[in-house]
């Protein structure tokens, strides 16, 4: 399949719906499960999520043509990706911090939790595989963190109105979340064949 | 060879703008001058760097707050009140506070930034935490196993204590052991003198901290301590106005603290001290209770022997200091109960405390 030809507006919306990072890909559980019990911090990291993924795309797109290309070092991607993420990261939340303090209240604590979620790095290189030009591997961003921002949120809602449930002992916890999610990602099943881009 | 050099060479060049990029968004973001703190309502004040971790910060000025996960917001012990300059509660800190914590502005240290200038509250003990080289001034057998050991403070340096609080002791190699072990010793002495720390200390057979103190220390020595500790203090709840004392061997230590200190202050209270020991060469420190019964009329120090021995000449309570509490405590109206001493008879005492009507919450204690 040549990706590289698909049109933006139809990455960005497979990547919610039918490539979503989560529900599809299974990326980014960690924080994903450990984050998602109550619906207001679920959102903050959603957004938090969003952003990295967006400008970390952008930037990695960026560093890839511009510099690991030219160089011949494609081997050294993963390295020089996590380091771009981890450093961009930082940076994002110093800047929040000292401008936009009430934002990096409910945002900014979330960005040192994120360095390190699979979904970003994951994000990254399906844009690098994918042979995505700047604008597609940025709306390839956004639709990535938006549907991973809208997954995390159906779970902590269920989560929430479960929570006086009365659930067997050995499924409290991560075991129901881990089946809501199976749940879930059966139910996103449905919007396959809308599009395809993986 | 030429792609290795050129692999290293632009991932170290990469590595190096990055780390370049991080350090001028640090000097330039991160840069928010010179901030004051104020802990306690001016109780004392310092200037530093703003930019840094409240914790970080009161860790420079040698006030140690508790921390066990060195920041990360995973242990929630680095609690401080933060009155002013704190900004709003950051999601990584709620889960650590309760309701009343977050309405009377508690706060996680380690994740407040200092920003602007800050006015905080630290719980008394905390920042009183300190460490003293002293030395010793006295060394006084009180019985046959008892020592009294008073330190002088180093010149200039104050000790802030509750009476019944507790200090560290640490101990030097002497003998034939080689190491430096720290044991928890009662202070003694009220908190108005300041400047010296009484300790009275039982010697343990084959004990180290107190073999050290019974055999290896001599006036003039130089001592080292820690504290205060302890959440064993006067508490004098509302309607409270009898005080259940009890204590057995070296347990007398911080109760003569609280009876000093009440005396000092002139606290009205009904003070019972009933004083376990098995013959009358374990009594000691009568002179002086007698002594605060003539100045504190609403006092008595009722001692009790468990098995005096014929010489004794004893016409005093006889029985084991859980029966004298039995027979003198009527009921729980009114009381407090403070208890020092060994765990069995603590435990034993405070059943008797129980069948009594006293309840937990009445009942105050430190186990030796
Ligand atoms: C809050 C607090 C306050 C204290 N205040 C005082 C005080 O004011 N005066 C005082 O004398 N002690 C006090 N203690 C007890 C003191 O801290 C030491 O535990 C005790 O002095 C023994 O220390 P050591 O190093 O000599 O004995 P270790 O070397 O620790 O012990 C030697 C042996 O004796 C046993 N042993 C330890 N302690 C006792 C004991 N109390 N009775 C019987 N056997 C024991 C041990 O199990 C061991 O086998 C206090 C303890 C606490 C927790
Ligand atoms: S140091 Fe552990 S929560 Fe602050």
């Amino acid at each position: 399949m040549e990706f590289s030809t698909i049109s933006p507006i139809v990455i960005f919306f497979a990547s919610i719906a039918t490539s979503n990072m989560i529900l599809n890909n299974f990326l980014g559980m960690c924080s994903y499960i450990a984050i998602s019990s109550e619906y207001k911090t679920a959102t903050g990291l959603g957004k938090a999520v969003t952003l990295v993924i967006v400008v970390t795309n952008a930037i990695n797109w960026v560093i890839y043509h511009l510099v690991i290309v030219p160089l011949k070092i494609e081997y050294m991607q993963y390295i020089i990706f996590i380091m771009v993420i981890a450093a961009t990261v930082q940076i994002i939340e110093m800047a929040m911090d000292r401008f936009v303090p009430d934002l990096h209240v409910s945002l900014g604590i979330f960005l040192p939790l994120i360095t390190v979620n699979c979904a970003i790095l994951g994000s990254t290189l399906f844009m690098v595989i994918r042979h995505y030009g700047l604008l597609q591997a940025i709306l390839f961003g956004i639709g990535s963190g938006l549907g991973w921002w809208m997954a995390i949120c159906m779970l902590a809602a269920i989560r929430e109105r479960m929570q006086r449930a009365k659930l067997p002992p050995g499924l409290a916890g991560a075991g129901i979340t881990f089946i809501i999610t199976g749940i879930m990602a059966l139910a996103f099943v449905g919007f396959s064949g809308i599009f395809t881009i993986q | 060879m030429q792609e290795v050099l050129q692999t290293i060479g632009s991932v170290t060049g990469i590595s190096l703008v990055l780390a370049l990029i991080i350090t001028l968004a640090d000097k330039w973001l991160n840069d928010y001058g010179e901030v004051t703190v104020d802990i306690n309502k001016g109780e004392r004040k310092f200037k530093t760097e703003g930019g840094q971790m409240l914790l970080n910060a009161l860790a420079a000025q040698k006030i140690f707050i508790p921390s066990a996960c060195g920041g990360k917001a995973t242990c929630g012990l680095c609690k401080v009140q933060v009155t002013d300059g704190a900004g709003p509660l950051l999601p990584t800190e709620a889960p650590y506070l309760t309701a009343k914590e977050q309405e009377t502005h508690y706060r996680l240290s380690c994740q407040v930034k200092l920003k602007n200038d800050m006015a905080i509250l630290i719980p008394e003990e905390l920042f009183n935490i300190k460490e003293f080289i002293g030395t010793v001034e006295q060394l006084d057998n009180l019985t046959h196993d008892i020592k009294l050991l008073r330190i002088k403070l180093p010149e200039g340096e104050t000790i802030k204590f509750k009476a019944g609080q507790f200090v560290q002791l640490y101990t030097k190699p002497y003998g034939k052991i080689k190491e430096t072990v720290f044991r928890a010793y009662s202070i003694a002495s009220p908190p108005s003198d300041n400047t010296h720390v009484d300790l009275i200390i039982r010697l343990v057979p084959g004990g180290i901290a107190t073999g050290y103190v019974h055999e290896a220390l001599k006036v003039g020595d130089e001592i080292r301590i820690s504290g205060p500790y302890g959440d064993f203090f006067l508490r004098g709840d509302e309607g409270i106005n009898e005080l259940v004392m009890i204590a057995g061997g070296s347990g007398l230590a911080p109760i003569r603290s609280l009876l000093y200190d009440i005396a000092e202050k002139g606290l009205d209270y009904r003070i019972r001290f009933y004083f376990g020991a098995v013959a009358k060469r374990d009594l000691y420190a009568e002179e002086e209770m007698a002594k605060l019964e003539a100045e504190y009329p609403n006092f008595k120090f009722v001692p009790a022997l468990s098995s005096p021995a014929a010489e004794d000449e004893w016409d005093g309570d006889t029985g084991r200091i859980t029966e004298v509490v039995d027979r003198y405590v009527e009921n729980a109206d009114g009381k407090e109960a403070y208890l020092c001493g060994s765990p069995g008879m603590l435990d034993a005492c405070i059943k008797v405390l129980h069948s009594k009507g006293f309840k937990d919450d009445a009942i105050f204690y430190d186990k030796f």
